[in-house]
This record gives structure tokens, C-alpha cells and sequence, in this order.
């Protein structure tokens, strides 16, 4: 997608759904958008089918936001739950088999930049801790040994939420599941481990209790993709139906979990650090000079 | 050249053929090449096409045209140029209802289906609108093909696919390769017929009756959402703080 496709034909303009209009009109393409202003512009997603007080969809939604070009991303994302709102979204979604979200992102990625030299284009994947740690977790890993330019971004709800409750990697030793009767039997995989030691140039682990930390992570985990390495983000998802946490306990869970184990942490290696305080500066030095120029005019 | 077929052993036609029909392709149906046309299964010739169509779009009830993302979207000049001959094919079905497939994505839990038809679940769109012919034009050949054979499945809609490619075997007629030319081709057809004496539903007096009693049962919608539509308002209003950590 560019910003050019989003024009409605002469003619068609009455004939168009209200929500198509508003995101010609209010999207959040070609511009910043903060999460603060949400509520004022059109959201990316806004309706999905998951379940409700789901807080998968609650850091999906906002990590849209966080997004620095979404009129030039791709999601990458595959079967479990996440999927069920990304394919929704206003923007291009390819559904990887299950495990191979990481091995498509790869191909993708370098395609896009052969296909569009003068033309940034962010990859994202967005998947389950099943997707990417499990059945994944061999395209994943060398994905990122070989230093492949796009963010991973685990949707780390500690469970196979999707079909019905079966433990996965990411799942705390001892935990019962519907599908794990006696219990899991071994330790959480150690990811942000393995991405630390594959040399993953931004790692960040969070729980969502804060919307704008989580567009923040996104915005600097795909920025970084762009011009330094593989980025790793490991978001805490709860499950509500596979770990029956109450709909209106959902947030107080991510709290206490964040608070207990799941605490934020970001990791992020020299040359990222310089990368991101660079354009941090150009982004200043751009507005002051807009500031001069209409000053002076 | 592919020659006519005098007795189809599958005829393609409006539903319900209830829960996955086959498609018309595995069943022998062959596309047209240029100069023909595909009606109901068979190879005709092109001037026979423009006539089935205009005859199903103009007698039968709630006739509609379904434009996709290369006729809603207007990013090069050739698509905008498309969607104004549409828009005066369009102009020649009296009562024409006009509702887009914007693109390809999912719509759940619940679409408006008089404001949108989507390609996972068509038949929503059409059973609600009690559409009975309709016209697919501006829509990627793989999602025509999925909607069309769900179309021909759950409903008794006559589908017509203008095909900028090859056509399609699952519509009940199709053209291949419909240009600017033959669109305009479709809307001359249009005005023959009517020219013929063909009257159209929609100035039938039942036709007059459904879409007056349909006008009726909307401006009571709008009015009743007016009163009471609750404002989206809550705490985002004032913004979140953007600096809380
Ligand atoms: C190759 C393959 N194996 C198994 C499945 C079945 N399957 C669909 S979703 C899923 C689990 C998803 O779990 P996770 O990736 O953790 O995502 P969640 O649903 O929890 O968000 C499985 C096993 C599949 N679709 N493809
Ligand atoms: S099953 Fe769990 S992860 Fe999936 S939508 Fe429901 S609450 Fe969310």
C-alpha cells in the first residue's frame, strides 16, 4: 500500500462506507499520530472478534499506533488468536503458516527493499508465544543469527490460546491448562536470553498497563529494524478464557504480573542507541528550521 | 477458439445450490475468449452477453452493482476513469443500489451489509438487500471467484462478472477482458432493451411498492438513530497522559 492508493474515485464518495471515508480523511497515514490523541483520529483497527476484555487486542491496537509508517508496513502474522485482529486492520496483512512467520518475513523483507529502493517498507510479524517460540522458534532464531532487518513482536499470552488451552515454551513451570492437566513440567523458554545472545539489536519485554510505553517500544523497535539489525519485542498478553481472569480483572493481572515477573526492560545494543539519537536529532533540527522558515516568512 | 457447447452438463445458475457447490470450472465450464461471452454455463457470443445481462439487471428485483478496490479506489487515471463508466452503466438500472467490496478484509463480528459486501461472507450483503441480479466489476479475480461460487451457494442472485481478465465461469454471465469500451458496451445494451419495451423492476408496481416501502423503513432508521445514538464522549475526550510511565 502507499498513500497514493488511499483516493476515492470521483463519484464514489457518497457510495463509500463511513469507515473507509474517515480513514481517507482522519487515518493516521503520512503523519504522527499519539496515542494522547486517540479518540481523534481513525484507529487502524478499531472492531475485532476476540473475546471480550481480551488484552491481546488492547496492545494490538495500540501498538498500530506506534507504528512509524504504517502506509508502509507489513504484518506478518499466523494462526492463533492475534491474527483474528490483524487481518482486519487497514493495512497489508500475510498470514504465514504456522512457524514459518519468520522465514516469509525474511524473504519479504529483502524482496521489498529490491522492489522499492528509494522506499522504506517495515516488516512486523506479529505472533502468538506458540507461533514463535514453539513451531517458529527455528525460523525466529535464524532469522535473527542472520540479522534480518524486521521486528518480531511475541504476542506472550503463556498459553495456546487459539485451540483451546494447550501449554506452550512461554508457559510458567507447574502451570495447569485445560490441555496440561498435571501441569507444565519444564522452565519458561528464556527468549529475551536467546535474542541477546543471536545479537538482536533492541529487545524489549512489557506487560500492556501503558498505552503510550507500548506505542513508544513499537515506534523504536521498528525504526531500529530499519537501519540496524532484528528487533525483539516480548509483550504479555494474558489469556482471560484459558487462565479465567474475570474481563474487568484484566488489567489488575497485567499489573500484578508486571509488578511480579514480566516487569519493564528494554536491551539495546550501542550502534541502536546512536542510530535512534540521531534521527531523534535530525527530527529536531527539521523542526526548527519549519519554526525559522515561518518565522521569517 | 473454443466453440459453443450446445448442451452443458452443468449449468451455472442463480442458487441457492446449498453448502459448497462445485465449482463450474471442475464441472467442465470453459471461459470465453474474446468475442464471446459466458451465460449460464455456455458459450455465446458477445452480443448475446450484453443482452442476458441487460435483461437480468433490468428486470429482476434489487438490481445492484458490487465495484471492488480497482473501481472504488481512484489512484491512477485508468481507475478513475473506469469508476465514471460504471458510474453511467450504473445510471441506466432504475432503483440500482451501488455497494462497494472497498477490499479484501475480514469484517467481524458483524458488517453493515447495506453499506459494504464482503468476501467472506457475500451472501449476508445480498440476503438482507433481497438482491436478485447483480454486477461484480473492479474485484481481483481470486476473491471474485470465492464470492461468487458462495454467492451461487446460499442465494438465488444472478451474478454477473465484468472481468477486466480471463471472466468467470462461477458468474451467470461474464465477459472476459471488459474494458472501458465493452463497460460502455453494457450500458448501451441497457438502454436498447428499455428502448425494446423492456420494463424495469424497479417501475413495475411491485418494484415501486418494495422500494418505496424500503425508503419508508430507512428514514425511520436514520430518525430513530438521530434520537438516540448515545455521543462518544468518556475520559479520551481529554487525551491520555502522554508522559505516565
Ligand atoms: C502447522 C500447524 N500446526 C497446528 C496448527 C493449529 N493451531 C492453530 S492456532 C494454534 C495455537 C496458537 O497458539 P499461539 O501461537 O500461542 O497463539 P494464541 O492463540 O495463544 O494467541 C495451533 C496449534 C496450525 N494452524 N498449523
Ligand atoms: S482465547 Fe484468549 S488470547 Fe484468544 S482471544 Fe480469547 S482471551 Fe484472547
Amino acid at each position: 500500500m502507499s498513500l497514493d492508493t488511499l483516493k476515492i474515485s470521483p463519484g464514489f464518495e457518497s457510495y463509500m462506507p463511513k469507515e473507509y471515508v474517515d480513514l481517507v480523511e482522519r487515518g493516521p497515514y503520512g503523519r504522527d499520530v499519539k496515542v494522547s490523541e486517540m479518540g481523534t483520529f481513525k484507529e487502524i483497527i478499531e472492531e475485532h472478534p476476540m473475546c471480550a476484555g481480551c488484552a491481546m487486542t488492547l496492545f494490538i491496537r495500540t501498538a498500530l499506533i506506534g507504528l512509524p509508517a504504517p502506509e508502509h508496513t507489513v504484518i506478518l502474522g499466523t494462526a492463533g488468536c492475534g491474527r483474528l485482529v490483524l487481518s482486519q486492520a487497514s493495512i497489508p496483512f500475510i498470514y504465514g503458516n504456522y512457524g514459518d512467520t519468520n522465514g516469509v518475513a525474511s524473504g519479504l523483507k529483502r524482496g521489498l527493499e529490491i522492489r522499492f529502493p528509494n522506499q522504506t517498507k517495515d516488516v512486523v510479524v506479529m505472533a502468538g508465544d506458540g507461533g514463535l517460540a514453539d513451531i517458529g522458534f527455528s525460523c525466529v532464531m535464524h532469522s535473527w543469527f542472520r540479522k534480518e532487518k524486521f521486528t518480531t513482536v511475541m504476542l506472550d499470552n503463556e498459553v495456546y490460546g487459539n485451540t483451546g488451552g494447550q501449554e506452550s515454551g512461554m508457559t510458567n513451570k507447574g502451570m495447569v491448562l485445560k490441555m496440561a492437566p498435571f501441569g507444565k513440567k519444564f522452565e519458561k523458554m528464556d527468549m529475551i536470553g536467546l535474542a541477546k545472545t543471536a545479537g538482536v539489536a533492541y529487545i524489549a519485554r512489557l506487560a500492556p498497563t501503558n498505552p503510550t510505553r507500548i506505542a513508544n517500544v513499537i515506534r523504536k523497535a521498528v525504526l531500529i529494524a530499519r537501519e540496524v539489525g532484528p528487533t525483539y519485542v516480548q509483550a504479555y498478553t494474558s489469556c482471560n478464557i484459558e487462565y479465567a481472569i474475570p474481563t474487568p480483572k484484566v488489567m489488575d493481572d497485567a499489573r500484578e504480573v508486571e509488578k511480579d515477573r514480566y516487569g519493564f526492560m528494554e536491551i539495546i545494543s550501542d550502534e541502536a542507541k546512536a542510530y535512534l539519537e540521531r534521527i531523534e536529532q535530525e527530527k529536531k533540527a527539521k523542526a526548527k528550521a519549519v519554526a525559522a522558515s515561518k518565522a521569517g516568512a | 477458439m473454443t466453440t459453443a457447447t450446445s448442451s452443458p452438463r452443468y449449468q451455472v445458475l442463480p442458487g441457492p445450490e446449498g453448502l459448497l457447490p462445485p465449482s463450474a470450472a471442475a464441472m467442465g465450464v470453459v471461459l470465453p475468449q474474446d468475442g464471446e461471452g459466458l451465460v449460464e454455463g455456455v458459450i455465446v457470443p458477445e452480443a448475446a452477453t450484453y443482452k442476458a445481462i441487460a435483461k437480468a439487471m433490468l428486470t429482476r428485483r434489487n438490481p445492484t452493482i458490487f465495484p471492488g478496490p480497482l473501481v472504488v479506489w481512484g489512484w491512477t487515471k485508468h481507475t478513475q476513469e473506469k469508476a465514471s463508466v460504471v458510474l453511467e452503466l450504473a445510471a441506466e438500472i432504475p432503483g440500482v443500489k451501488i455497494i462497494p467490496m472497498p477490499d479484501y478484509r475480514p469484517i467481524y463480528p458483524k458488517i453493515d451489509p447495506e453499506a459494504v459486501i464482503n468476501p467472506c461472507h457475500p451472501n449476508l450483503t445480498i440476503w438482507h438487500n433481497k438482491i436478485e441480479a447483480c454486477i461484480f466489476v473492479g474485484v481481483h479475480c481470486h476473491f471474485a471467484s470465492v464470492t461468487l461460487k458462495m454467492v451461487r451457494a446460499g442465494t438465488n442472485c444472478y451474478t454477473v462478472a465484468l472481468c477486466a481478465e480471463a471472466g468467470h465461469e462461477d458468474a451467470m454471465a461474464s465477459l472476459p477482458h471488459c474494458d472501458i469500451e465493452k463497460l460502455q458496451r453494457v450500458t448501451e445494451a441497457l438502454r436498447q432493451a428499455k428502448k425494446e419495451g423492456l420494463v424495469p423492476w424497479a417501475l413495475t408496481p411491485a418494484g415501486k411498492r418494495e422500494l418505496a416501502a424500503e425508503a419508508e423503513q430507512k428514514r425511520k432508521q436514520r430518525k430513530a438513530i438521530a434520537t438516540s445514538a448515545p455521543t462518544f464522549a468518556h475520559e479520551l475526550v481529554a487525551g491520555l497522559d502522554e508522559n505516565e510511565e
